[in-house]
């Protein structure tokens, strides 16, 4: 192909990738290190109460946000170096919770939990998740043809389902007196409140994630199923090979490839875990890397939005996920260059 | 295969895989079932411990609401043949009454005139049918079990849900149009070239592909809140205030969408073979000639899958869609979480059950429907790696 043709083909792609992706990372770099203000002014305030002998004025000097001619505020954008990376690492604060060798005290700084959570989650989950995609796979690919697809259709209802809504299903089904938690106390003879403290909320986003994820792997491993050697598991078995060594050295290997793809992928998923903070509302128990981002970006109570600081935190966050995915990129690397030899 | 009897699994193992299988299904549909269940009581009913009690929902029969044996049988027999026709029937009609090259134009038009004549006899015709037949059929025609569809009016007619589902169909056509149409470029080229560039173009794109959201939104909210002052040297008073502006978002959803659509494509596009645009340019055609003749009346199948999973990314997305639009604009998935976080009655939660279980339906068919395009997209991206 002309690198001409090339071009026209890829241009608008690459335009559109260019203006929304790579200048807004570019943007963001730079608003993290400013800050944008409203510029303050000390006004004298006068204020007058009728009283019998008279009026009783007071003044007082109290500070306002200035307005201009059209009445918006006026913000002023300094330079502030690394300021709002120290607010939200907060290293004062950390060495204070080291030194008193407190967990507790650590985790109560914002970016340090939401970075606690986000981590445990991605690697607690993706155990998980290949293991039931696997299972799952190799059930169906065990039952009959006829009951196939029906199967496939009720699996990859989790995997579409809007993640928000899937997490609040899961939500209603535990909230007060729903119907699982009525069932745990049941069993297990106690009272039980999923939402009253953080490690239930925390195995509730786990549960909900693998729930939703576990369809993906399983689909895209049991279509990697059907094309087994079936000539290398025949000469497995003539040599003997159990069932379970059968699934060990000849199934696993032919996997490997999609096991490293759904693990690429559920990387790059999980550690953007979000919506299960907004649909179980676990925002003042456990909160995720993105979700603090979020939170900085929506209005607080003043009308405000802290761009700087959610600049900070976003580039801390897009560190996080270039240094989780680099021994990815090194393997496609090695593989790219190994083929072009 | 030879070894027929070492093959054959034993009673246990067999047994222990159904067994799974089964609890995996039921795991899968439980939650998306019983929400559905939840939509359509009252209350009390909807959050009782008590399963059965949330099936059968005694107080919502009490108040008088609910279906009879009748009710069930005949909802069920319209809702089979719909099913039946759809698949066999209007597939068939299509084909026949769309003129060659138009066949999408007769998709669109059948399938709207179908999707109305089925809502027109599903809630126009049936229910006044049904009371006069519920009356005349004694024991068949008693009310079993709770049924109440008024959650869903409140949904949708009183707490503007219609708006939020206009602004999805919005939002999610101009993705799927913007980002297939410039995806489908990219991919095929990227398929048919191997230069370094074209490596490091795929590359960048995974490393894209992998941002979180919240980092690309944090870059456009300063620019679209003020965008009105700094475009003004540019365009003028015409300058919009992009923050809000459905189109903005649309934009902003293309491109978070299209390193995923390039990829995608791109492994649809290696699928067909390049001898057959060699063919056509050994015959007179330029490249574009050879995309437009050859190319394109092959690669549906793939596009069409690609939209989908574009189609679910713009339906399904919460962040973006939530700090770029304004109330008016809303979505439908932002739209339900300003409701649930604003409950405080009881009554507010199952009309939030009631909106949540909105929002899946429309998904739920689009399973149905498109089973084997999703499946072959989910495996498409994966055997290339």
């Amino acid at each position: 192909m002309k690198s001409k043709t090339f071009a026209t083909f890829v241009g608008p792609s690459i335009f559109m990738m260019i203006l929304f992706i790579a200048l807004p990372l570019a943007g963001v770099l730079s608003q993290s290190f400013y800050l944008t203000q409203s510029v303050y002014e000390e006004v004298e305030v006068e204020t007058c109460t009728p009283s019998f002998t008279g009026q009783i004025c007071l003044t007082e000097i109290t500070t306002l946000p200035m307005l201009d001619k059209e009445g918006k505020k006026v913000t002023k954008t300094t330079f502030v170096g690394l300021r709002n990376y120290r607010n939200v690492i907060e290293f004062p604060r950390v060495i204070a919770a080291f030194a008193n060798k407190s967990w507790q005290q650590f985790m109560t700084i914002d970016f340090w939990k939401a970075l606690r959570f986000t981590l445990t989650f991605t690697l607690l989950t993706l155990p998980l998740v290949l293991l039931f995609g696997l299972l799952i796979a190799l059930t169906i690919n065990n039952a009959a043809k006829s009951i196939r697809g029906p199967v496939i259709f009720i699996s990859l209802l989790p995997m579409i389902i809007t993640p928000v809504i899937g997490a609040l299903s899961i939500r209603w089904l535990f909230i007060g007196d729903g119907i699982l938690t009525s069932f745990l106390e049941w069993w297990l003879v106690r009272d039980i409140a999923m939402f009253a403290q953080a490690w239930t909320i925390e195995l509730m986003m786990m549960l909900y994630r693998v729930w939703h994820v576990a369809p993906f792997a399983a689909i895209v491993f049991y279509a990697a199923l059907q094309t087994v050697n079936q000539d290398s598991l025949e000469s497995a078995i003539i040599d003997g090979a159990s069932r379970w060594e059968r699934l060990r050295y000849v199934i696993i290997p032919h996997l490997m490839p999609l096991i490293v793809f759904v693990t690429l992928i559920h990387l790059m998923d999980s550690y953007r875990v979000f919506e299960e903070v907004i649909g179980f509302s676990s925002q003042s128990y456990v909160i995720s890397l993105q979700w603090l981002t979020y939170d900085f970006l929506s209005l607080d109570m003043l009308g405000n939005r802290s761009i700087s600081r959610a600049s900070a935190s976003a580039m801390l966050t897009m560190i996080g996920i270039v240094i989780l995915l680099i021994p990815v990129l090194r393997g496609v690397w090695m593989d790219y260059k190994g083929r072009r030899l | 295969m030879t070894n027929v009897k070492a093959l054959r699994q034993p009673l246990s193992l067999r047994l222990s895989s159904s067994i799974f299988l089964t609890f995996w299904c039921v795991v899968a549909a439980f939650p998306i079932f019983w929400i559905t269940v939840m939509s359509v009581k009252l209350p009390i009913d909807a959050f009782n411990g008590n399963p059965l009690k949330v099936i059968f929902g005694p107080t919502t029969l009490a108040q008088g609401k609910g279906l009879s044996i009748l009710d069930i049988t005949i909802g069920l027999t319209i809702l089979i043949i719909t099913a039946k026709l759809a698949t066999g029937w209007l597939i068939r009609m299509v084909g026949k009454f769309s003129p060659s090259g138009y066949l999408w134009a007769g998709w669109i038009i059948g399938s709207l005139t179908f999707g109305l004549l089925f809502v027109l006899v599903f809630f126009g015709l049936q229910p006044s049918l049904l009371n006069i037949l519920n009356d005349i059929s004694g024991i068949l025609g008693i009310n079993i079990i709770g049924f109440s569809t008024e959650h869903y009016s409140t949904v949708w007619f009183e707490k503007g849900f219609f708006n939020n589902f206009q602004n999805s169909l919005l939002v999610t056509t101009g993705v799927v149009t913007i980002s297939l149409t410039f995806g489908t470029l990219a991919g095929y080229a990227l398929s048919r070239s191997s230069s370094n560039l074209a490596f490091w173009i795929l590359i960048i794109a995974l490393i894209f592909r992998a941002l979180p959201h919240s980092v690309l939104v944090t870059g456009y909210l300063p620019f679209f809140m003020n965008s009105a002052e700094i475009l003004r040297p540019l365009l003028g008073d015409a300058a919009p205030t992009l923050y809000g502006l459905p189109w903005a978002t649309i934009a902003v959803l293309v491109a978070i969408n299209q390193p995923f659509t390039i990829w995608m494509l791109r492994s649809f596009f290696q699928n067909i073979p390049a001898e057959l645009d060699e063919a056509a340019q050994v015959d007179g055609c330029s490249h574009f000639q050879a995309f437009r003749r050859v190319i394109m009346p092959v690669m549906w199948p793939g596009v069409i899958t690609t939209g989908l999973f574009s189609f679910l990314l713009a339906y399904n997305d919460f962040l973006v869609t939530s700090l770029l639009l304004d109330v008016q604009n809303q979505t439908m998935v932002p739209a339900i979480a300003r409701m649930f976080n604003m409950e405080t009655t009881t009554t507010d939660q199952v009309v939030a059950v009631a909106a949540a279980v909105s929002i899946v339906a429309p998904l739920f068919f689009l399973v149905l429907f498109f089973q084997r395009q999703i499946v072959s997209g989910l495996t498409a991206g994966a055997v290339k790696g």
